[in-house]
């Protein structure tokens, strides 16, 4: 203990446990987009006329767009040029019937993820979609669910099976034009998940997608559309990874969620994708654009997200709080490593009568990572007695890391109640020898103070996953002390 | 009678300690045996929790002289996290919060890596559960404080007993204890005397700062020092610790060439 280092000044580069590549076969379009290649993408998943219109319209309108450059990230220009806008492990035409079609190449990857797709041996009480690339390669428990006249599926299953319902809400809260990346995804989206939950129906297990880039060069675009009718309630979680490589990887993901009279969306995402080196070489460029509408009466939306990947991250799940006596949640854990940069946040609209939104959000920054909260509260002329609790507090380790604060707050109603609350802090040395003296080693005393700071976020968590997730924190910032 | 009686578990060599180019520490010398209790005493800023926080291996002390050996093995060498799980315990002077982490979870986190170094099991959490209890009726501290976030809003006593709780979950070898008895009511205290009473035996040491004769009374130490300008002016026994209660430090001060004003801070 002669050396005077300073503990929290050493950073090495810590160890990403999901970065190898898959070999497996892929067929894959060559770099560059153009009209043609939408008609390739729409004809690959057997879309119907106006999916292909759609998304048509949404890349003439993407043409005219401009990248938004206003969030507290920098990095190179962006070529979409350079960009494959498809990969697909190779295989028959349709998609496999059971569980043993699925190469087992691909089964092999999600276990190794740690997301058995085999029922038997799934996590009790999970069904999973698991999307490798643009395409899904395993739904679980499909059956069991349509017992209860729920959909879970991919959804280009969705577009086929039910159109009706597709048509009628896909990009009703996101609409294609929203923003450079939606109206890029609504050109080109190629995969995601597709719930439906009827009136009434508690789902009896969480649903979850597990997304994975695998293929070079690729861009990954997928789209989530959950509905859950009056009533109704549902539990969702995505996790994502991606292998190491050297070049940066887009990932322009759009989630809507709708929520009718009385209905409960809960919404996690444990984000994993792999966040660069030390140096900042690699990861991926994370501009995800998600939003939920709380449609009905009482209805409300919670997202929960841990934030642990990416080397820049963009994204803001977001409430309209249409609905009288509506609820928007959000509680996020964002950590930015290395040469991580992350501007997230949420933005609550209220417009209904009583409406209420809760924002905690944990920033934490170490090594050269930069992390920002943007938060947008507005408070519209009709809603009378809303309320927002908003609490933002950052954790800094070490000197060359940063935390920033935007909030935003917009009231055009004079009775509305908002509240926002912000705190910076350092863990402390104090703390850390305190954890040292009772035979904890630094990275166990780090872990288990940020467990204790991101505690009220982590519990917002499904069970299952609160433990995956305390451990990937801790992962994620192992050598962030020395 | 145990086969370490009268063995040297810590041995202090002409230990100077520097922070930030400040010398406090300036050639301590002492001998700790398996069994004994030491008490430390003397002015406010004189360097007890110096020595104690270097006993403990906090960072940003610099030992620019001398040597400490702790059963026989070089202690300066060591990290912190080792010298927990080699025996060595320090109750401190000012617990610190950890917010958000749960007390029950903290300890058993600190037993575990303990035991784990001794070769011992992990206890499960059912198993853990049962040994606290038992530790917390021993040391009579509430069991809803299992459940808060560590020291979080406890009280002055309730950190500190909530100090030898985890001294006697951890059964350290080497027991550093600063100032446990300041800011305690008189019956806590008393707790906080049996609960080290209990532990005391002849494989396990303690090393006690105190202001305060009146610990000393519920905890009769072997021996006690008083370390003025981070230098130990005298050693004695326990009556040492009367005379002092009677006629404070200056005479000592006086007889070490020292100045009795501030005799912390030079
Ligand atoms: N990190 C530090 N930076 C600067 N000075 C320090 C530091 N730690 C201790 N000191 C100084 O060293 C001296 C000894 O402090 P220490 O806390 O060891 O005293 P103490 O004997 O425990 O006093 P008290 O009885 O008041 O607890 C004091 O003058 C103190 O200000
Ligand atoms: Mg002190």
């Amino acid at each position: 203990m002669s050396s005077a280092e300073d503990p929290l000044d050493r950073l090495v580069k810590s160890e990403y446990k999901a970065g190898f590549v898959t070999d497996i076969e892929e067929e894959s379009l060559p770099p560059g987009l153009d009209e043609d290649v939408i008609r390739f993408i729409s004809a690959k998943k057997g879309e119907p006329d106006w999916l292909l219109e759609w998304r048509l319209a949404a890349f003439r309108e993407w043409q005219k767009m401009t990248e938004p450059h206003w969030a507290h990230v920098h990095y190179p220009p962006i070529d979409y040029q350079a960009i494959s806008y498809w990969a697909a492990p190779k295989r028959p035409e349709d998609r496999p019937q059971s569980l043993d079609e699925v190469d087992p190449e691909l089964l092999e990857t999600f276990e190794k993820l740690g997301i058995p797709l085999h029922e038997r041996a799934a996590l009790a009480g999970v069904a999973v979609d698991a999307v490798f690339d643009s395409v899904s390669v395993a739904t679980t428990f499909k059956e069991k669910l349509a017992e209860h006249g729920i959909i879970f599926c991919p959804l280009s299953e969705a577009v086929r099976e039910h159109p009706e319902l597709v048509r009628k809400y896909l990009g009703k809260v996101v609409p294609p034009t929203d923003n450079f990346f939606a109206a890029l995804n609504s050109a080109v989206f190629s995969e995601g998940s597709f719930v439906y939950i009827p009136k009434g129906v508690r789902c009896p297990m969480e649903l979850s997608t597990y997304f994975r880039i695998n293929a070079a060069s690729t861009g990954q675009f997928e789209r989530t559309l959950i509905i859950a009718d009056e009533d109704s309630y549902v539990s969702y979680l995505e996790g994502c990874t991606a292998p190491m490589r050297d070049e940066n990887q887009l990932h322009a993901a759009v989630v809507e969620l709708i929520a009718e009279r009385g209905a409960h969306i809960k919404y996690s995402t444990v984000q994993n994708w792999y966040p660069g080196d030390a140096e900042g070489r690699g990861g991926i460029y994370n501009f995800v654009t998600k939003r939920g509408l709380c449609q009905g009466e009482h209805s409300k939306i919670s997202w929960t997200q841990v934030e642990t990947g990416s080397v820049i991250t963009w994204k803001y799940p977001s409430c309209i709080l249409r609905g009288d006596h509506s609820v928007g949640e959000f509680y996020s854990v964002a950590i930015s490593n290395l040469r991580q940069q992350a501007d997230t946040g949420t933005k609550m609209i209220h417009i209904g009568k009583h409406t209420s939104s809760t924002i905690i959000s944990k920033g934490i920054s170490a090594g050269h990572g930069s992390n920002a909260y943007r938060g947008l509260v507005k408070v519209m002329d009709g809603a009378e007695g809303a309320r927002n609790f908003t609490q933002c507090d950052s954790l800094l380790m070490g000197d060359t890391c940063s935390a920033h604060t935007f909030p935003y707050i917009e009231v055009r109603n004079p009775s509305a109640q908002v509240e926002h609350e912000a705190t910076t802090s350092k863990i402390s040395e104090d703390q850390l020898f305190y954890c040292r003296t009772r035979g904890l080693d630094p990275e166990e005393a780090v872990s288990l103070i940020v467990n204790g700071f991101c505690k009220e976020v982590i519990n917002e968590l499904p069970m299952e996953f609160a433990v995956e997730a305390q451990k990937l924190l801790g992962v994620s910032l192992e050598g962030a002390v020395g | 009678m145990s086969a370490n009686e009268k063995q040297p578990l810590l041995v202090i060599e002409d230990l100077w300690v520097q922070v930030e180019d400040k010398t406090i520490l300036k050639g301590i010398d002492l001998t700790v045996n398996y069994g004994e209790v030491h008490a430390i005493m003397g002015p406010n800023g004189s360097g007890k929790s110096t020595l104690a926080n270097v006993l403990a291996g906090r960072e940003g002390y610099e030992v620019t002289r001398g040597k400490v050996t702790y059963k026989g093995r070089d202690l300066l060498a060591m990290p912190p996290e080792e010298r927990a799980r080699e025996g060595i315990f320090l109750a401190f002077q000012y617990p610190v919060e950890i917010p958000g982490v749960n007390n029950i979870y903290f300890l058993k986190a600190a037993v575990n890596a303990v035991r784990k170094h001794r070769g011992l099991p992990e206890l499960d959490a059912m198993d853990f559960l049962e040994l606290v209890k038992e530790k917390m009726a021993q040391m009579k501290v509430r069991e809803e404080m299992l459940y808060r976030a560590v020291n979080e809003g406890f009280s002055g006593g309730e950190k500190k007993r909530n100090e030898i709780l985890q001294m006697a979950l951890l059964e350290p070898t080497l027991a550093i204890l600063d100032e446990i008895d300041s800011g305690l009511d008189i019956d806590a205290l008393r707790d906080v005397a049996d609960g080290v009473n209990a532990l005391r035996g002849p494989d396990r040491s303690f090393i006690m700062v105190t202001h305060y004769q009146r610990l000393l009374h519920y905890i009769e130490p072997d021996h006690i020092h008083v370390l003025a300008y981070g230098e130990v002016i005298r050693s004695g026994d326990r009556t040492l610790a009367h005379e002092l209660e009677e006629r404070g430090y200056g005479w000592l001060l006086e007889e070490a060439g020292m100045d009795a004003q501030g005799a912390g801070a030079p």
